[in-house]
């Protein structure tokens, strides 16, 4: 009886998705760096490509954070020989680095502008570009149509867009599919091992179109993301940072 | 029509050249010289240094002998046939066939050129007058046969016009160096007392091919008209250039818009004719009122598809001031390359650098908003972190390295490493506490050090020792200690990268 009740509302549950406008796109990039525990946070369980995220960072440290964890999503789009524009105000990333994400750095056109305006311009401009695999911008803010003249690029090209919000000044609605938070957590070692250890960063999904928000603990670990599923563990400070 | 030809040698072809770029070595005796065999052997001297005595073959360390203060330049052999060139195309006005005659000399094709000059002498003259502006001291024949103007050129003092059919008279003198042969032959005629071919003219041309070859036997029938040569015409590169002439000035952007469209089409079909396709491009308006307006535009890769060209036009037709009216558009593609094949795809469209959508995307990106904002790096074989990567010189550069990731490296680099204050244990450790911006940042966790030297043979310093270090809040940062630990504090320590 129970099955039947589920299956009734999965296929309800299939239905209503259209009705709020979530388009199914084709998704045909397996995307297997990415942990399960996100997936499921989207509809269908699959991280959506062609669309817009948004992530917020507050200070360098984090921004850090969030540039690792878009090459290491990146790392999965691109994995058969994609390329990608980073837009930024200047140079920051340093390109060797992204190496060790497993993206392949003269794949990446870097284009470094310092009007707000401007980098909106050649993101949106990226973006209609069909022989891209993803665009990634940084701004401070980003208005509700300029959000949405980015998304309705993508419609059209199927690209992914990620775009960095630096010290935003007021978290606006916006168009983006999502809007994630990514902040830095302590490594974790064997006890008495030296060294930092992995990456492992606190991923906070903050909002998602026709998904379920969400927050995990995950880990870079051997080029991929690993969730780490353990809750109890957050810093105290942290908790009181993000809370 | 009977053949007319014009040799013209240049006495001091090189050195001419030397003093028409540096005019201050005009009054000077100075030579070029190559390394050869270890010493520095002299390729050409100027009229004064000749006079002194000096020769071409000479060593550079003789010739100082003579002259103390003599002047030498490193002579580079690749010019001169440039230089050549150059002054064969620029001959072209006077007649359609230029040949260049290396080392030092230009044949000139001129039958029925002269009377456009008022006839030969006339000629000869504007000739003269316009090299001698330049600062060439040339010397020319004008005679029936290639191989008579060679000779009367190079072995009479003055120029001369030969008429027609006198050639034969006027080589009687010459010695037999001026017939183009072999030094060997020339050097043997000499022996037997042979100095001027009015002795070897009239010897039987059994008895001469036997004993200096049949190669005299041509040359002499060159000379003197028997035997036709055929010169070889430089072909001047026609510049890659359209124009439209309106009949009434343009005042409005559309009939701008329509004027470039049609000079963009004509241009790109014949670029596309040729498997050719532009870099860079320059369209022109020439108003009424004598100004050029110019708008440039510049590609990522070869391209002749006249849309995307006039889409990258398009952006700046805003900043042509028409005024008055615009008579004349003319079209230039200033560099042009061989168009690279590039192959149709039939399913699935690759998504990489190749794509030429990806290179249209980057030609409007840059011709809006500079094409200098946007970099591609390809790594260099450097340890220092600043240095291990490098520009890309365009789309298709391969890496020739590989990228290293045998070190953990920070994503997030400051441009410049930064001060920050420490508080550090024992030498070689890592620091405990250190502030940057303001924020004091404890330590938990720290990686290192890595030195890295600094490179002694691009620039001094002193070596610097990372360390990746994680604080309370789990943020990780690169930090370096420049110098060696010791007591006479000469080190300092720096905030260089973010790790994520």
């Amino acid at each position: 009886m129970d099955t039947a009740k589920a299956n009734i509302i999965a296929q309800l549950k299939k239905d209503i998705l259209p009705l709020q406008g979530f388009k199914t796109t084709l998704n045909t990039l397996a995307l297997d760096g990415i942990p399960a525990a996100i997936k499921n946070a989207f509809p269908n369980a699959a991280f959506p490509l062609g669309a817009v995220h948004e992530l917020i960072a507050d200070s360098l440290e984090d921004a850090a954070a969030t540039s690792g964890f878009i090459s290491a999503i990146l790392a999965s789009i691109m994995k058969n020989a994609g390329s990608c524009i980073w837009i930024n105000r200047s140079q920051s990333v340093f390109p060797p680095a992204l190496k060790s994400f497993g993206i392949s750095p003269d794949n990446i056109i870097f284009i470094y502008l310092k009007k707000e305006k401007e980098i909106l311009w050649a993101m949106e401009e990226a973006l209609k570009c069909t022989g891209l695999s993803a665009v990634i911008g940084e701004v401070q803010d980003l208005s509700f149509n300029a959000s949405r003249r980015l998304q309705l690029a993508i419609e059209q090209s199927q690209v992914t867009g990620f775009i960095v919000r630096r010290n935003p000044r007021s978290l606006n609605t916006t168009a983006s599919l999502a809007r994630w938070k990514i902040t830095s957590l302590p490594g974790e070692l064997p006890a008495g091992m030296p060294g930092v250890g992995f990456p492992r960063w606190n991923v906070e999904l903050l909002k998602v179109r026709n998904g379920k928000p969400g927050s995990w603990q995950i880990e870079f670990v051997g080029g991929r993301l690993k969730h780490v599923p353990t809750m109890t563990a957050i810093h105290p400070q942290q908790q009181k940072k993000t809370g | 029509m009977q053949k007319r030809f014009i040799s013209i040698w240049f006495r001091y072809l090189k050195t001419d050249w030397w003093i028409r770029r540096r005019p201050m070595l005009h009054d000077k005796p100075f030579v070029l010289a190559s390394p050869d065999h270890g010493r520095m052997v002299i390729t050409a001297a100027n009229g004064l240094a000749q006079k002194e005595g000096i020769d071409i073959g000479m060593v550079v360390a003789d010739a100082r002998a003579l002259i103390p203060s003599l002047e030498v330049l490193d002579d580079q052999p690749e010019t001169l046939a440039r230089l050549l060139n150059g002054l064969a195309e620029w001959c072209i006005r006077y007649t359609p066939a230029v040949a260049i005659d290396p080392p030092d000399g230009l044949l000139l094709d001129v039958t029925g050129c002269a009377h456009l000059w008022g006839g030969e002498k006339s000629y000869i003259r504007e000739i003269r007058k316009r090299f001698k502006h330049f600062g060439y001291d040339i010397n020319m024949a004008l005679t029936d046969a290639i191989g008579a103007a060679w000779a009367i050129a190079r072995f009479s003092p003055n120029d001369r016009i030969i008429e027609n059919g006198q050639q034969h008279m006027a080589l009687l003198s010459l010695p037999p160096a001026s017939l183009r042969i072999e030094a060997s032959a020339t050097e043997r005629l000499e022996k037997l007392g042979l100095s001027q071919i009015s002795q070897l003219i009239s010897m039987p041309r059994s008895a001469l091919r036997r004993r200096f070859g049949a190669q005299i036997l041509q040359r002499l029938d060159q000379a003197l008209g028997y035997e036709e040569e055929r010169i070889n015409p430089v072909q001047p590169i026609e510049p890659y250039q359209e124009r439209l002439p309106c009949l009434e000035s343009i005042v409005t952007a559309t009939g701008i818009e329509i004027a470039l469209q049609r000079l963009l089409d004509a241009l790109c079909h014949r670029l596309q004719q040729e498997q050719k396709g532009l870099r860079t491009a320059v369209f022109k308006g020439y108003r009424m009122d004598g100004k050029i307006e110019k708008i440039e535009i510049g590609t990522n890769r070869p391209c002749c598809n006249s849309k995307h060209l006039f889409k990258l036009f398009e952006i700046k037709i805003e900043s042509i001031e028409p005024a008055s009216g615009i008579e004349l558009f003319t079209l230039e593609a200033s560099k042009v390359e061989d168009l690279s094949t590039v192959q149709e795809q039939l399913w699935g469209n690759k998504m990489d650098l190749d794509n030429v959508e990806l290179s249209e995307l980057l030609d409007r990106i840059g011709g809006k908003i500079g094409a200098h904002n946007i970099h591609r790096y390809v790594p260099a074989e450097h340890y220092w972190p600043e240095r291990s990567f490098k520009e890309a010189s365009s789309l298709n550069e391969t890496i020739q390295t590989a990228w290293k990731v045998d070190r953990r490296r920070p994503l997030q680099l400051l441009s410049r490493p930064e001060r920050i204050e420490v508080t550090a244990p024992i030498p070689d450790y890592p620091p405990m506490l250190f502030r940057y911006a303001g924020k004091l940042h404890k330590i938990m966790k720290a990686d290192g050090p890595e030195r890295i030297e600094a490179e002694w043979w691009l620039h001094d310093g002193q070596h610097r020792d990372y360390y990746c270090v994680e604080d309370e809040d789990g943020y990780r940062y690169w930090l370096f200690r420049s110098g060696h630990y010791d007591a006479a504090k000469s080190y300092q320590w720096f905030i260089h990268g973010f790790f994520s």
